[in-house]
């Protein structure tokens, strides 16, 4: 039973083993190495590329002087990320309730109609939301007609047009879990703390949302996550001059050709998700082992 | 059920059989690098015809990525198109093979002017494709006043700020930096490059976006209200956005030829050859012009050249103007620097 | 139970949904609008044409793509699909086993790492030991990634298989193979089916792992997409972009359906 075991899973092994894990492992050492002039690099024992997030050499004197822009980048990209969260849980806590207290029949119609978007091509849902928000898009046509604007308003290339890409890419990430958790609830608990005179959004407060809690977390890292590692949105709608992350990472192995750095960058990132993933990860664990 | 899933399996199998084995009837390959919208489908489709070669195309958008993506292992294309500088690193870095180009049965039609160049001595592994300038567009409905300067893009009037397209491009933005500020190029003073350096992150709360594909769209669909650009790609953003005028800054601006070469290790090197012969063909170079509207870097185009070419602004400098310069490639300590600024800035 | 619906229901919730749906369609529907104008503007509204599509089946780049993307959508969503039957099989039948957990973390490994780090270690390691970038290592970053999308419908569906079906067979004397092939794996069909869509799908619309291992002449589509985007809108975007939703839309129903389906 266990060379079978070991033969169906080897496959699985050798592919996301030899093409996934090891590439991986690779791009750490790689972070630790000297960039070469132009681009690739040179096997050169080298902490330059962590020391570059810090400080840079000055210009005039060649001294290590601190500095905060790559810093900024991270952080940057945080504030976006979380952003994006925020946005998506103020629309998507409202949906995912309304779904969930639609009728079994409507239900799964209305849990179809967000998960359709999901499964749609990125890159084409990008593309659209950029047509849509151009200067001279449908939008701003739409507003400048109606009178509300009389210029068209500077949507596109701004941050706010990454944070409306991100939410616009994440949303069904934050519905469905939502969705699940608010399905299970009892409503005859609302029914109880109504006839305790409990109102309407004290009900919410106290008894709703603790409950959903689990769903509410699963949420908000699912749209953080790959918000924070995002590429398309901040590429395509922040016009390459407010970069993201996953930018950063990309441009060393494009045009800056530094790849220590740019490996060094994917580490940091891949870290900062790897922990959100375990304090998903545990808040499952506890939660299943509570119920 | 069963039946279905299965039919459908060997549906996708067969037809993943059937596009996975070669296409019948082409003999040869030729794969072509080139920079973005810089090639017409109809040379191809003539040059398929003619020489009996499928050819495919991919693309890129500054030197820089095309040395970046040669540096890192990426193999298996036949033909690149440099511009000048870069064409003298890939001779050094051993990327080109030396095909003694200025043997090539057309190469007779080459400008005279073209035919022996600092870049490539004697011709050895390139031949002409396209020359121009790179200076920038305004839109004139936006802007009415003097345009012929590099203020426009480093100190720019107020009706400009936040409109402006610089191209993702690391020696366009320095070098048009450094001939604002008055230095010369491929410079490695360290305090005029420290200036340099001011100047950009400062003026760049004033840019728009970094963007050298997307030069033309974002002038014609009105993000931008002024666009470093190519003078040819400025003439096709005009002819959609008729208040676009090309710029000729009296402080100076870069010239460029751009060059076909024979990478190193071309799977298809005799295609690649007839491919590079075909170019210099005086009628099919004018067909890249027609289509690119940069100049062609052969004799006897002329008559087959459209009519409005003789007469834009783009690719006939005003008389004040002055002549446009081609920067060298400059030393690797130079190319270092100018990599930080670069990274300084776009972060 | 009645009387708690009207008290379940909060003012304002219903509108934010709407607003959410509005959110999730109205870009994609203005696009697939706009593919249909008869003028080039993307404002205004010019009659109704296919021109844009016609003009966008007839170009040679996107037809070079559109098979690409086929290539390598069809080679890798099988492989993965195997792979992942296989790993299900392991994972689903018998007792737990030591490294049970570590094996399932990493058939997931390709959707907790971020797409753009999955990208340049990709790249990195493949040059690293000298393979050239082409069709081949687009089809291996491709299959690599499907795989989770595979597993998971295929999994969900053989944990709803009781396995006194496989024990009846044998007890019927079938031996271990004839009865996975005559009695298990019809009743996993479904969710294999669903599980090869929707590998499909995913592997279709990848555009930031590609991007990085792609090499001569592998352009896919959403490669050939973004191209034409960054150079200037063309109507022509529209056309395939609404052909893609298209085929998007179909797939994720077809395996929705199928994946639901009893046996």
């Amino acid at each position: 039973m266990t060379r079978a075991r070991l033969l169906l899973l080897s496959p699985t092994l050798a592919m996301i083993g030899f093409f996934l894990l090891l590439p991986v492992a690779l791009m750490a050492v790689y972070s630790f190495l000297s960039p070469g002039t132009y681009g690739g690099v040179e096997w050169l024992l080298s902490f330059d590329a962590y020391i570059q997030f810090f400080f840079e050499r000055d210009f005039l004197t060649d001294e290590l002087v601190f500095h905060t822009s790559y810093l900024s980048i991270y952080f940057r990209s945080f504030v976006q990320a979380l952003a994006a969260t925020v946005i998506c849980l103020l629309i998507g806590f409202p949906t995912a309730y309304f779904i969930a207290t639609r009728p079994p029949a409507t239900r799964s119609a209305w849990v179809l109609l967000v998960t359709v978007p999901y499964w749609v091509n990125l890159l084409i849902r990008t593309v659209s939301m950029l047509f849509v928000i151009r200067d001279e898009g449908p939008l701003n046509g739409a507003l400048t007609a109606v009178g509300i604007v009389d210029a068209p308003l500077r949507i596109a290339y701004t941050d706010f047009a990454i944070a409306l890409g991100l939410v616009y890419s994440y949303l069904p990430f934050m519905v469905l879990p939502i969705y699940a958790a608010i399905e299970r609830f009892d409503f005859s608990l609302m029914e109880a703390a109504c006839d305790l005179y409990a109102g309407r959004w004290t009900i919410l407060r106290r008894i709703i949302l603790p409950t959903v809690k689990p769903g509410v977390v699963a949420g908000c890292l699912l749209v953080f996550i790959p918000s924070l590692g995002a590429y398309i949105a901040p590429d395509l709608l922040g016009g390459g001059k407010n970069l993201m992350i996953g930018n950063l990472v990309a441009l060393q192995f494009q045009g800056s050709r530094n790849w220590p750095f740019g490996a060094a960058a994917a580490v940091l990132l891949l870290s900062v998700v790897l922990v959100a993933l375990t304090v998903l990860a545990r808040r499952r664990a506890l939660s299943s082992a509570g119920n | 059920m069963k039946n279905t899933v299965q039919s459908i399996l060997v549906a996708l199998v067969m037809s993943a059989a059937a596009v996975f084995s070669p296409p019948a009837g082409a003999a040869g390959e030729l794969k072509l690098w080139n920079w973005f919208e810089y090639m017409p489908q109809q040379l191809l489709d003539k040059f398929s015809a003619e020489h009996d070669v499928k050819v495919t195309l991919d693309t890129y958008d500054s030197n820089e990525t095309l040395l970046a993506k040669l540096k890192s292992g990426v193999r298996g294309y036949d033909v690149a198109v440099p511009g000048d500088y870069m064409v003298a690193i890939l001779i050094q870095e051993g990327f080109l093979e030396k095909i003694n180009a200025n043997r090539l049965s057309n190469f007779r039609h080459v400008d005279p002017k073209w035919a022996d160049v600092s870049f490539d001595p004697g011709r050895k592994y390139s031949v002409p494709y396209q020359w121009g300038s790179t200076a920038f567009s305004v839109d004139t409905s936006v802007y009415g006043g003097d345009i012929d300067t590099l203020a426009i893009l480093f100190d720019p009037p107020p009706q400009l700020r936040g409109k402006i397209n610089m191209l993702r491009d690391v020696n366009d933005v320095l070098n048009a930096g450094l001939r604002y500020l008055g230095h010369p190029r491929c410079n490695s003073n360290r305090a005029q490059l420290a200036e340099l350096n001011d100047l950009l992150v400062g003026a760049k709360k004033h840019w728009l976006s970094f963007n050298s594909d997307g030069a033309k769209e974002v002038l014609v669909s009105g993000d931008a209200a002024v666009g470093m650009i190519w003078n040819g790609f400025g003439m096709k953003a005009r002819a959609e956005r008729a208040s676009l005028k090309y710029a000729y800054p009296r402080e100076g601006y870069t010239a460029w030829m751009d060059n076909l070469v024979v990478l190193k290790g071309a799977p298809n090197v005799e295609n690649a050859k007839l491919f590079l012969n075909f170019m210099m063909a005086p009628e099919n170079a004018a067909v890249l012009t027609n289509f690119a509207k940069y100049s062609a870097g052969v004799k006897g185009v002329e008559p087959y050249l459209d009519a409005d070419l003789s007469a834009a602004n783009e690719l006939n400098p005003p008389a004040a103007a002055p002549a446009g310069e081609f920067v060298p490639a400059c030393p690797p300590e130079v190319v270092k620097l100018y990599d930080r600024i670069w990274t300084n800035l776009l972060k | 139970m009645k009387k708690s619906k009207p008290l379940s229901a909060y003012p304002g919730f219903s509108q934010v949904t709407w607003l959410c749906m509005a959110l999730l369609y109205a870009p994609i529907l203005v696009v697939a609008v706009y593919s249909f104008n008869a003028i080039r503007s993307i404002t205004t509204w010019g009659g109704f044409s296919l021109a844009w599509y016609a003009k966008a089946f007839a170009n040679p780049h996107i037809q070079a793509a559109t098979i690409n993307s086929l290539v390598v959508a069809v080679t890798a969503s099988a492989a993965a699909t195997v792979i992942a039957t296989a790993a299900a099989l392991a994972l689903a039948r018998g007792r737990g086993f030591r490294g049970r957990g570590g094996v399932f973390v990493l058939i997931n490994l390709p959707l907790m790492i971020p797409e753009i780090v999955t990208a340049v270690a990709m790249l990195i390691f493949f040059l690293a030991v000298g393979f050239q970038l082409g069709l081949l290592t687009v089809i291996i970053a491709h299959t690599v990634f499907c795989v989770p999308f595979a597993y998971l419908p295929i999994a969900a569906r053989l944990s709803g298989i009781e396995t006194f079906y496989e024990d009846a067979a044998q007890d019927l004397y079938a031996d271990r193979w004839r009865s996975f092939r005559f009695v298990l794996l019809p009743m996993m069909m479904p969710g294999i089916f669903a599980g090869l869509m929707l590998a499909f799908i995913i592997s279709l619309d990848d555009f930031i792992i590609t991007n990085m291992v792609t090499g001569p002449g592998t352009t896919t589509l959403p490669l050939a997409i973004y191209g034409m985007v960054r150079v200037g809108f063309s109507p022509e975007i529209n056309a395939i972009s609404t052909i893609m939703l298209l085929v998007s839309v179909f797939f994720v129903s077809l395996s929705y359906l199928v994946g639901r389906r009893r046996t």
